[in-house]
């Protein structure tokens, strides 16, 4: 079977000496799998928010007029009867200056200020933006109109740069983790070299001596990553509040259920790939002798 | 059985007959590790299965490689190997532990597992070759009580004399009642009275019907041994270019 590995007996676990859990290799394990989930929690976070963002502003649209004034009334019932239009608000002209008083400060209020007009709507799916245009165009010659996705797409566009960073470093951390194991295995060769050579001459096959140390690394680096996944768990939840009040901003929770399993299953995936990496540097070491 | 071993050409009675009563052949072997000499060079001999041999020579005339040989920890870089009629020169190192697992080998060092007590290091070839815990109990247990360590079954090695090591050792070697039995000058480490009580040991083996090779130096030990043969290597090659058989030194 190919779980056997796993089942040792008694006799078989006496084999390497000492007990597992008493290397590096269960810290090396935790510190990844710990740095990974966070890592991958963070970017998950930002491929949901990058998607919430991006459905939100798909249809969305501003009218823009740059005198403003008591224009913005004619325009938002051009904007509210123009087909295709599925709603339409006017900024109001408060809002308008108190967004520029982050910039211009107490001048923001002034009256000799120009504040622009502007007027936001969705359109429906489907609808053409030409029939906007003309209406708009009717009442206020000198309106431009602008797509939200436009304007929000760099922003949109760094999100998916994060998410694929965040993507890259879970990978290199998955990657010197396979090392560290690669590592550890070879030490662990080199430890019990002797009873390895013993356990050659009396005929014992590659697979039977690959078998005691694989068992022992998967031990470690379950141990490890379950370690690392409750640190991170606990991190994540310290975080919670935070990550919810980005998540309202967002429009929608920043981790869903999936993502959440996605990352319960991240510990068993860093076992099994410590596991297999381990069984590999093994095989390949006793290989080098006879 | 008569003969010990024999230059090509000079075979035996049993070999006349067939090569089923050979144990081990070899083919104009040579040895030599990296790109150093040879350390072996022109071996041609056969060992007859249920004899007893002794490998004898001066320090460095090569026995210890010979032995590697023959207990497959050493492939030979030209000629040929046959072990139990299969020629293993060049045999994928996946093929050799079913092989190993016919034969016992006992070292000058004993290289007993320091972590396992005595019971679990005489037991290993048995788990090794897969048998239950059942069927490991009973015969490890008289294996014990055949060396004299029954009460010592618990030891670990460091807590037990170089005799009690060495008895443990060829416990281990012979716990699988091998079909080739090869000694690493295996009373280097003991005293005379135990070096005799080992041979005795090793020729009660033979009696069950095990090859028996033992590499040594103590000429006593060889002429203790009655109908024992001798195999002679200087300087990496086997020393009789006749080939006449060499009953013990003093008893031809």
């Amino acid at each position: 079977m190919m779980l056997d590995w796993l089942f040792a007996s008694p006799a078989e676990r006496r084999l390497l000496g000492g007990s597992p859990m008493r290397g590096p290799t269960p810290w090396v394990i935790a510190i990844m799998s710990f740095s990974c989930l966070i890592i991958a929690a963070s970017g998950l976070a930002l491929t949901n928010t990058a998607s919430t963002l991006g459905r939100a502003i798909q249809s969305r649209y501003s009218v823009e007029l740059p005198s403003g004034g008591g224009g913005v009334d004619a325009l938002l019932k051009a904007v509210q009867s123009a087909p295709g239009v599925a709603s339409a608000d006017a900024v109001p002209e408060q809002d308008m200056r108190r967004t520029l008083a982050r910039w211009l400060g107490p001048a923001a209020q002034s009256t000799e200020l120009p504040v622009p007009a502007l007027v936001n709507f969705d359109l429906k799916q489907g609808a053409s933006l030409g029939a906007v245009q003309r209406q708009v165009q009717e009442v206020a010659p000198e309106a431009r109109i602008v797509a939200h996705r436009e304007s929000v797409g760099p922003l949109l566009h760094s999100l998916h740069v994060l998410q694929w960073v965040a993507f890259g470093l879970v990978l290199l951390l998955s990657g010197a983790a396979a090392a560290a194991v690669v590592l550890a295995a070879r030490g662990a060769i080199d430890t019990h070299r002797f009873t390895i050579e013993v356990m050659h001459g009396i005929g014992a096959t590659d697979l039977q001596i690959t078998n005691l140390f694989q068992r022992r690394i998967a031990i470690d680096a379950l141990a490890g990553s379950v370690a690392g996944a409750i640190a991170a768990a606990l991190v994540l939840l310290l975080l919670a509040s935070g990550a919810s009040f980005a998540g309202e901003l967002a429009g929608g929770a920043l981790l869903r259920g999936p993502d959440l399993i996605l990352l319960l299953l991240f510990p068993l995936a860093l076992t099994i790939l410590a596991t297999m990496v381990a069984r590999m540097a093994v095989l390949a070491a006793l290989r080098e002798a006879l | 059985m008569s003969q010990a071993w024999q230059g090509k050409g000079r075979q035996s009675q049993a070999g006349r007959n067939g090569t089923l009563s050979a144990v081990a052949e070899f083919d104009s072997v040579g040895l030599r590790y990296g790109t150093g000499a040879e350390v072996l060079r022109d071996l041609d001999f056969r060992l007859s299965k249920g004899a007893f041999y002794f490998l004898t020579g001066p320090s460095g005339a090569g026995k210890t490689s010979l032995l590697k040989l023959l207990y497959l920890a050493q492939r030979p870089t030209r000629g040929r190997v046959k072990l139990f009629q299969e020629e293993l020169s060049e045999a994928p190192r996946e093929d050799l532990p079913p092989f190993r697992r016919r034969i016992g080998v006992v070292f000058q060092d004993f290289r007993l597992i320091r972590h396992l007590s005595a019971f679990d290091n005489v037991a290993l070839p048995l788990r090794v070759a897969g048998a239950s815990e059942e069927d490991v109990e009973g015969p490890v247990r008289e294996m014990l009580a055949w060396v004299g360590l029954a009460d010592r079954a618990s030891a670990r090695p460091p807590t037990l004399s170089g005799g009690e090591q060495q008895r443990v050792a060829i416990a281990r070697a012979v716990i699988n009642r091998p079909e080739l039995l090869v000694a690493d000058e295996p009373t280097g480490n003991v005293d005379a009275d135990m070096a005799n009580r080992l041979m005795g040991l090793f020729a009660a083996l033979n009696r069950l019907g095990t090859t028996v090779v033992v590499a040594t130096h103590d000429v006593g030990l060889i002429s203790a041994t009655p109908g024992a043969q001798m195999i002679r290597i200087e300087q990496g090659t086997l020393v009789d270019p006749t080939g006449t058989l060499k009953n013990p030194p003093g008893r031809s």
